[in-house]
């Protein structure tokens, strides 16, 4: 019985219906699952497996962020009965993800968000052109385990190391992790401002964003 | 006989317009500047105070294309009108703001700085196919305030051709403003005949941002040509349909045109973009795909309907290396950009996204240019017969009796364009004894050429020392003290 339903509950995510999430999540919570069980055990089943094929290049974008809006609807509909039961969800990891101040480049790191959501990490978006004062503020205030950073241009890629300087002079590191990215960031510069990863691409990201929580095996 | 590429039907276009007033409505344009929602606000426009929304009644756009002119020139060095922005007129020029350039030899992406733009600089300015010149990469041995400018600054430096360029925030679009002025004698006579146009994005969807609207509104009260370029990206950042996106971009054109004419009505202002699709497998920006060429034709021709300048973003490619994909991609974009009578296609020499230039691929795709525009050249009626009167009484049937026509002399050159040395029509025997060259090798050897046969143009050395000395002000500023050496020019 749980089989077929945890079947279901992966199927709803890999076809990107959010409806049917919702439903089977109700369902779920009717028949007294444990909310966790229908995390682990279904939805998030669904979730990996488009995540692969979005890797082997067999799913497409489309398909991944509406599994994500398929997954987020899900979670939160179990959410209050986990916390009835008082054992919270352990998510990957929290990260607050900006776009540094004076730049306004806002896909590549809205795409970076939906992947680490999709992933398990509950992401705190604060969308463009943000100043370094108002991530760090944020970072503290959800107790962030990662800040990740765009920058696309060239002129504003400094400031990721204004952020990270501001952190260690805070003495905020290693607490807080600090990811980049971005047309412009190489490794050089990555090493240069001493931060704790980049990637090239979104994929990458979520690689990246697992080991510095210490979870690069799930 | 000019062949023409259309995409759209009148009818469409009337749609496409119709739904581009109700976006302006609904959900309305964010706009960002506090100055450009005054002006707005003032016209008539209604503005959420809370999220900045404004709904721009179709009267504006009205308005604004009242006053918006239909065509301008761009003037070059010596003050000849040289860039025609109306009509169908066509010009190239190479892409901007790249971050990297192609090495010939080790094929890596190195970081580009001052000699890599210099490098860039020579080689467009001697290749006829490059109306314009743009400010091709950012010079990272630079400091961050002025990497926009110090490009201009080189520009001026090392061409008489116009300028297609750009500001990355509302201080440096100043900035350089004030550089063209010291090239012009005034600020005056910097917008009587402008030499440069600045591109300014509106980013989707549907925002004009603090930093975009601002620059709208400098340009506009300088009289310096603005270029609208909209970067809807279909599926991400606009609608996943093409007609969705072209109406978006319509949209965002209106938006800007209207901000920019209440700031200062009768400011040259030019219908562009570099839509593109949204690559939905590796979530990129493709700016070789023919569906983004499609989208810059459709878009030209909504233009066209209402008579503005235009300009797009084609003659690049995705690929890294200048390859195949990078000669077809780029070839068959700019024959597009051509056929469809946009005015300034920008994006040759570019690599990757626009993030990579190459000197290489700035000598090949000047083929491809000259192979558009020879096409756009159309079929020629040239005698009064078209055949008869070539078989006169020294025809005897041999395959080489046209040679011997003096017609034939005279026409070939305007019937035929002779492509560079960058094009292999050699016999194999010589191709071989050239040394069996790819079109890359032969690339390299082209820029080697044009390299040595480069001169620094001739400029009012008054004018180039006031520039110098606000270039090294501004670097100052920045915390250098020094810019950087040049080979070609040692201020005094
Ligand atoms: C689309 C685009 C725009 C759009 C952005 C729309 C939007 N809503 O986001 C608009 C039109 C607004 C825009 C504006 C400008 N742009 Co622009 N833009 C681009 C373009 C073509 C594509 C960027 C993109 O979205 N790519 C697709 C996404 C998915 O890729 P991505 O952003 O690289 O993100 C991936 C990775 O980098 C990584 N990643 C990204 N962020 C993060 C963060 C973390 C933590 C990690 C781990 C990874 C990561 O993962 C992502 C997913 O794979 C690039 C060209 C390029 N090659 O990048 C130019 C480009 C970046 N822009 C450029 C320029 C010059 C500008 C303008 C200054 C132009 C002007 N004169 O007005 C303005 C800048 C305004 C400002 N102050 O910010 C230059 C940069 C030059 C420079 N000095 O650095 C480029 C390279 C193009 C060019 N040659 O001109 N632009």
């Amino acid at each position: 019985m749980s089989e077929e339903l945890f079947k279901q509950m992966a199927q709803s995510i890999i076809d990107g219906d959010s409806d049917l999430s919702v439903e089977l999540a109700k369902k779920a919570i009717e028949i007294n699952m444990h909310p966790l069980e229908a995390i682990t055990k279904g939805f998030v089943v669904g979730v990996n497996y488009i995540g692969d094929q979005f890797g082997a290049g067999e799913a497409f974008l489309p398909e991944l962020v509406m599994a994500g809006e398929a997954m987020k609807a899900a979670v939160a509909t179990l959410e209050p009965e986990l916390l009835k039961l008082g054992s919270a969800r352990e998510t990957m990891g929290r990260v607050v993800l900006a776009t540094v101040e004076g730049d306004i480049h806002e896909i590549g790191k809205t795409l970076v968000g939906t992947m680490l959501s999709a992933s398990g990490f509950e992401v705190t978006d604060l969308g463009v052109d943000q100043p370094a004062d108002k991530i760090i503020g944020k970072a503290l205030e959800i107790d962030a385990h990662i800040i990740g950073m765009s920058a696309l241009l060239t002129t504003t890629m400094v400031r990721q190391r204004e952020v990270i300087e501001e952190l260690d002079k805070e003495g905020l590191r290693p607490r807080i992790k600090v990811m980049v990215g971005g047309a412009p960031i190489t490794r050089d510069w990555f090493q240069k401002i001493k931060a704790d990863g980049y990637s090239e691409d979104a994929v990458g990201a979520v690689k990246i964003a697992k080991e510095l929580v210490g979870k690069a095996d799930q | 006989m000019r062949p023409k590429l259309t995409l759209l039907s009148d009818e469409i276009i009337a749609r496409i317009l119709e739904e581009a007033y109700e976006l302006l409505l609904k959900p309305g344009i964010k706009v960002q500047n506090e100055e450009a929602r005054e002006l707005l606000a003032k016209a008539g426009a209604k503005i959420d105070p809370e999220t900045h929304v404004a709904q721009i009644p179709a009267s504006l756009v009205h308005k604004a294309l009242e006053s918006v002119p239909r065509e301008f020139y761009l003037y070059d060095y010596d003050g000849n009108p040289t860039v025609h922005y109306g009509g169908d007129s066509v010009h190239f020029d190479p892409g901007s703001s790249g971050i990297a350039m192609l090495n010939a030899e080790t094929l890596e992406h190195d970081t580009t700085e001052t000699e890599h733009l210099i490098r860039l600089l020579k080689v467009a300015e001697q290749l006829s196919q490059y109306d314009a010149q743009s400010t091709a990469v950012i010079c990272h041995d630079v400091p961050k305030e002025i990497q926009d400018s110090y490009r201009l600054y080189l520009v001026l430096l090392h061409s008489k051709k116009p300028i297609v360029t750009g500001a990355f925030t509302n201080k440096t679009v100043q900035e350089m403003i004030d550089m063209l002025a010291i090239f012009a004698g005034s600020k005056e006579a910097a917008s009587k005949k402008p030499r440069a146009i600045f591109d300014v994005c509106p980013a989707p969807p549907l925002i004009w941002s603090n930093f975009g609207a601002g620059n709208l509104i400098a340009l506009a009260r300088a009289g310096i040509p603005a270029e609208i370029v909209s970067v809807p990206l279909s599926g991400a950042a606009a609608p996943v349909t093409m007609l969705g996106t072209v109406t978006q971009h319509t949209a965002e054109c209106f938006a800007g045109i209207v901000i920019h004419q209440l700031a200062h009505a009768g400011s040259p202002i030019v219908w562009g973009g570099a839509a593109a699709i949204f690559d939905m497998r590796k979530g990129a920006t493709p700016m070789g795909a023919v569906e983004t060429a499609m989208l810059d034709c459709s878009y030209a021709q909504v233009a066209k309907t209402l008579n503005m300048p235009t300009h797009t973003y084609l003659g690049a490619t995705d690929s890294k290396l200048v390859d195949a994909q990078a000669g077809l991609e780029s070839g068959i974009s700019a024959m597009v950009g051509a056929l469809s009578g946009i005015n300034m296609i920008s994006g040759s020499g570019m690599l990757d996204f626009l993030a990579c230039h190459s000197a290489e691929k700035l000598v090949i795709d000047a083929e491809g240019i000259a192979m558009a525009k020879r096409m756009i050249g159309g079929v020629k009626l040239h005698t009064d017969t078209l055949a008869t009167g070539f078989y006169d009484d020294k025809i005897n049937f041999k395959g080489g009796d046209f040679l011997k026509q003096k017609v034939t002399m005279q026409l070939f050159r305007e019937e035929q364009h002779l492509p560079s040395s960058v094009i292999d029509r050699d016999s194999t025997r010589a191709w071989k004894a050239a040394g069996s060259l790819d079109a890359f090798g032969r690339a390299k050897l082209r820029v080697n050429e044009l390299l040595a046969s480069y001169k620094r143009p001739e400029i009012d050395p008054e004018k180039l020392s006031r520039l110098h000395a606000f270039t090294l002000d501004l670097a100052k500023k920045a915390g250098i003290e020094e810019l950087p050496r040049l080979e070609d020019y040692q201020p005094a």
